[in-house]
């Protein structure tokens, strides 16, 4: 039995908009183990992207457990969740990942300005993240030098510098043309397989189906099939 | 790349906005610098000879003079080490430029001045020749005298006996001041007691001050009440104070130009706490994804408010150093201009003011700002888009 | 294209609300700026219209040669008397020159406002035609001195200013007690003054002649006959200076360092402020950029475009103008001050805001706006239509 990476069990988050109680995951229970590349799907509001802020420690559930890597995040206060981030989890988003006033190299630094690692180390482990990523030429460019795809590919190479065993992103290729999006997934995959690196991306492109291991469906909250 | 860069990096994510708040922050700076000199030179006089040394005036006005003959009284009192008197003459150089000139016992000036750096030669010939003269350093150069000339200086109070106003000083001497805050008084002219007192055609024998050096600065205000009581109810009643007191409360009958100048910094300030606070709520309220993204990399709420915080610091200080410089050069050219008249360069405790203002308009505008980074939710801020 | 101007400063005028931020930096700012402005400016108009009030043209100061100010001036009372008989002197009612020989004293009173430092207050004794002299000079409470007896009349500003000096109250000078036996006003310099016989004022204080004489001219070349009649005597050696221009010079030196305080201040402040409204307003103009390039894909022209920005800028700049003068007036006009006068006494006067202050500060609201307003609306007109409605 592989080693089990995320751990949830009986999940359920409430969001307080004003008065109203609005009940999005409902008693969700649920294994990834290491090594695993999941797509969670689902239509809008079925609380995919919810359930991927609890996984990534980016938020807390109301009830229930979620533990990553062996740790119980859900008990965490939010000055450790944040230790913890930076040590264990990388994350790529649709929007807005990258900060428009540094460089590429700038952008993939910053995760390690957290590390008590050198200047000379931290210049160091960003270079070989980019090569990672095919960006090694680009590493002096501004985000708005540069196209979409290679936003995200800086992207993904700040997620992975810190050498987290868990990459989370939310519809990394929503904002991507046909071609540029099937090299995103094709170079995550790369990292799953060569690199061992557990990956959950939720996501609406039915493509992505084809580059993940498996597939996971949600609808109002709750899980509906594990289809391998 | 370092936090600090990082921090310097988001000021200029809108280059032009930053730059005009600088410059904003600078101007501010600049008239506060200039200012607070201002308000310094009036409050001055706080050297720590103008605290020993005091100076005992007709009681109602020192325009009114008193008689030479008080002066072993004065010198009788015990804590009074040597006396000097100074009679304002009136001066005035060509047309109508006032001078700063009195009637003095040269040998008495030289004992209670000791700040006054002058060749012992010159001190001697002031002393000896009746119709000496001498003159500080700054006035001297401000006029284009040169020692040995014979300076024409006339009196807008006291005729000659032949009744002309215009009379005329050989200048046997020139002062300097012994520090940088002495340096800046060396503007006035001195002639000798006795050739005034016989030439002039009005009054005899009289002052307007006497200057007193005590032998301990501590007993100053014991001997000025001491003073003062020996001659109450007598038709010469006097007033003594320190110099430093003199000087303040001259300064006071002009008016309270440290309130005019606090009015000032009021508006100044109360304006350009608006004007960076808005820039800074601006520059976060813009950035509310990416500091959530700096949260999803690691980076604990207390670090993206210290981030804010900082980029505000680093505003204000660039701004406010600079205007600070910049006061300091523009009170530098006008200390130049004005052949060292007025010394209107912030000096190091301007300078001190000016960074502990700097330091608290930092919190004022970047405070609140920096609380909502701080407290914006991961979850929220990403989705909002 | 005024009226595509118009409207779309209309749409302009509406989104203020939304950026109420920025546009209140732009009001406050230039308020601030208008306020110091007008504010030390009063300061100096009040003390020139003050010392300007006093003194005619139709009257002389007569002092000592050489003196500038009625306290370096001393006449015995030779020269006193020599004096009043010039020619040139209008008569009196009663056929007798019109001329009044006056003495300064200074005394000290306690300030109301700073009992520890006390300040100096001119004296003056006077003849009576002191009084035929200066027609503005009214007593407004108790009664006139009585020649002879050591009584005082009080200046109006003396009463607002200082305290010790009010009705009945006994003033001491100089070892000798005076009675406080009524108040004047004058709307002028004397205001600061006490007034008492001159004849007693020598006796008490030992002191014989005069420091000036103040005597009312004959006709229109009254004034050169004094001058030249007082010239001609051997025995003298007098300035005769006219009242007006006596008193007119002395508020140059105040004028000018306040002149020079408010110039370098505005200056500096107005540069902050032209800083600040470069800023709102390009940040108002970046804020609308889609708005103002779907005007202009309409067909709004570029020019209408930079008008009704302008507007804006000015518009905000006006009021914030307004505002400050309005500040100035509310907490400065007509304030009581006093300041070191040509005697070294006090002379008090009120700060003034005048109409043409208040213009004069608006025309530099008026300016700052412009100037703040001018390259954003640059920017805005010369927008790349397309560029800014592909960030739609």
């Amino acid at each position: 039995m592989p080693e089990s990476m995320v751990e949830i069990r009986n999940v359920t988050k409430v969001y307080e908009r004003g008065q109203q109680k609005i009940e999005v995951l409902h008693g969700l229970t649920l294994d990834i183990p290491k090594g695993d590349f999941v797509a969670l799907m689902g239509p809008s509001g079925s609380g995919k992207t919810t359930l991927l802020n609890l996984i990534g420690g980016l938020d807390q559930p109301t009830a229930g457990e979620v533990k990553v890597g062996g740790s119980r995040i859900d008990r965490l206060s939010s000055g450790e969740l944040a230790r913890w981030r930076a040590h264990n989890v990388g994350f790529v988003f649709q929007f807005y990942n990258l900060m428009p006033v540094l460089t590429a190299e700038g952008n993939v630094e910053l995760p390690l300005l957290l590390t008590k690692l050198s200047a000379a180390q931290r210049r160091k482990n960003v270079a070989v993240a980019l090569q990672v990523v095919g960006l090694a030429d680009r590493a002096r460019h501004k985000p708005r030098e540069l196209s979409g795809g290679q936003e995200q590919r800086v992207a993904i190479a700040r997620a992975l510098v810190s050498d987290p065993q868990l990459l989370v992103c939310d519809e990394p290729t929503g904002d991507l043309d046909r071609k540029t999006a099937d090299e995103i997934l094709g170079l995550l995959q790369v990292l799953n397989r060569e690199h061992g690196k557990t990956i959950i991306i939720v996501t609406h492109d039915p493509k992505a189906a084809e580059f993940a291991r498996r597939t996971l469906h949600l609808e109002k909250g709750q899980l509906l099939e594990q289809a391998a | 790349m370092t936090k600090s860069s990082f921090v310097i990096a988001n000021l200029f994510r809108k280059r032009t906005r930053t730059i005009l708040t600088l410059l904003s922050v600078i101007m501010a700076f600049l008239l506060f610098g200039l200012l607070q000199s201002v308000n310094s030179i009036f409050s001055a006089g706080a050297s720590f000879v103008g605290a020993t040394r005091l100076v005992t005036q007709a009681r109602v006005s020192f325009t009114q003079p008193l008689p030479l003959s008080m002066l072993p009284k004065l010198e009788a009192v015990p804590g009074v080490v040597r006396v000097s008197h100074s009679q304002w003459f009136g001066g005035v150089w060509q047309e109508n430029t006032p001078l700063i000139a009195f009637a003095v016992d040269p040998l008495r000036l030289r004992d209670v001045h000791a700040e006054f750096v002058m060749p012992d030669a010159q001190w001697q010939a002031f002393a000896n020749t009746r119709t000496a003269m001498i003159a500080g350093k700054l006035a001297a150069e401000k006029y284009g005298w040169k020692l040995g000339q014979k300076i024409p200086i006339s009196s807008n109070i006291y005729p000659q006996k032949n009744g002309s106003k215009a009379w005329a000083f050989d200048l046997v001497g020139i002062y300097d001041g012994k520090d940088d805050a002495t340096k800046g008084l060396a503007s006035t002219v001195y002639i000798n007691h006795d050739y005034f007192d016989e030439a002039n055609l009005f009054g005899k024998g009289r002052t307007n001050f006497f200057l007193l050096k005590l032998a301990d600065g501590n007993q100053a205000e014991a001997i000025s009440k001491t003073i003062d009581a020996m001659f109450e109810n007598s038709p010469d009643e006097t007033k003594t104070q320190t110099e430093k007191d003199f000087n303040l409360g001259f300064v006071k009958q002009i008016g309270d130009i440290g309130l005019i100048v606090r009015w000032i910094l009021f508006a100044v300030f109360f304006t350009l706490l608006l004007v960076v606070g808005n820039t800074m709520a601006q520059s976060v309220r813009e950035r509310v994804p990416e500091l959530a993204v700096l949260k999803t990399l690691g980076y604990s709420d207390g670090a993206v408010l210290g981030f804010v915080l900082a980029e505000a610091f680093a505003l204000c200080l660039s701004g406010g150093l600079l205007g600070l410089l910049l006061a300091t050069f523009a009170g530098a050219l006008v200390e130049q201009g004005s052949g060292g008249q007025f010394r209107l360069s912030p000096d190091l405790k301007v300078w001190l003011i000016g960074v502990a203002a700097i330091v608290l308009m930092s919190v004022a505008v970047g405070l609140l700002p920096a609380l909502r980074a701080q407290r914006l939710k991961i979850v929220d801020a990403l989705a909002g888009h | 294209m005024l009226g595509q101007a118009l409207a779309i400063t209309g749409i302009n005028i509406r989104s203020i609300p939304e950026r109420w931020a920025s546009s209140l930096v732009i009001v406050i700012g230039l308020a601030g700026v208008v306020a110091v402005f007008t504010a030390l400016l009063a300061m100096a108009t009040g003390f020139s219209s003050t010392l300007k009030a006093t003194g005619r043209n139709d009257a002389v100061i007569i002092m000592r040669g050489g003196s500038d100010a009625e306290l370096n001036s001393g006449l015995d009372r030779e020269q006193t008397d020599l004096i009043k008989q010039a020619p040139g002197i209008r008569a009196g009612s009663d056929g007798k020159p019109l001329a009044s020989a006056e003495m300064i004293v200074i005394a000290e009173l306690v300030r109301k406002d700073d009992v520890k430092n006390g300040a100096n207050i001119t004296l003056r004794g006077v003849d009576p035609a002191a009084f035929a002299l200066r027609p503005q000079l009214k007593i407004v409470a108790g009664r006139n001195f009585t020649p002879g007896l050591r009584e005082l009349i009080v200046g109006a500003g003396v009463l607002r200013q200082f305290q010790g000096a009010e009705i009945g109250r006994v003033v001491r000078m100089r070892g000798s007690d005076w009675v406080v036996v009524g108040a004047f006003e004058s709307h002028d310099a004397h205001d600061s003054e006490l007034w008492t016989d001159i004849n007693v004022a020598r006796t008490t204080f030992s002191r014989s002649g005069s420091s000036s004489i103040l005597a009312a001219l004959d006709g229109a070349e009254g004034f050169d006959k004094v001058k030249g009649g007082l010239a001609a005597d051997p025995r003298l050696n007098v300035d005769v200076v006219r009242e007006l221009d006596y008193f007119n010079g002395q508020t140059k030196q105040f004028r000018q360092t306040i002149g020079f305080l408010a110039g370098t201040v505005t200056i500096i402040m107005a540069l902050g402020a032209v800083f600040a409204a470069l800023n709102s307003m390009y940040a108002a103009v970046a804020a609308r950029g889609k708005e103002i390039a779907t005007l202009r894909a309409i067909g709004f022209g570029g020019v209408p475009v930079l008008v009704s920005v302008m507007i804006e800028a000015l518009l905000l700049a006006l009021v914030g103008g307004i505002l400050g003068a309005v500040i100035a007036y509310a907490l400065f006009n007509n304030l009581s001050v006093s300041t070191l006068g040509q005697n070294f006494t006090q002379v008090v006067f009120n700060f003034k805001v005048t109409p043409e202050l208040v213009v004069r500060g608006l025309v530099i609201a008026i300016v700052i706006g412009m100037v703040g307003g001018l390259l954003p609306a640059i920017r805005a007109a010369r927008m790349p239509i397309t560029t800014s409605l592909r960030e739609l």
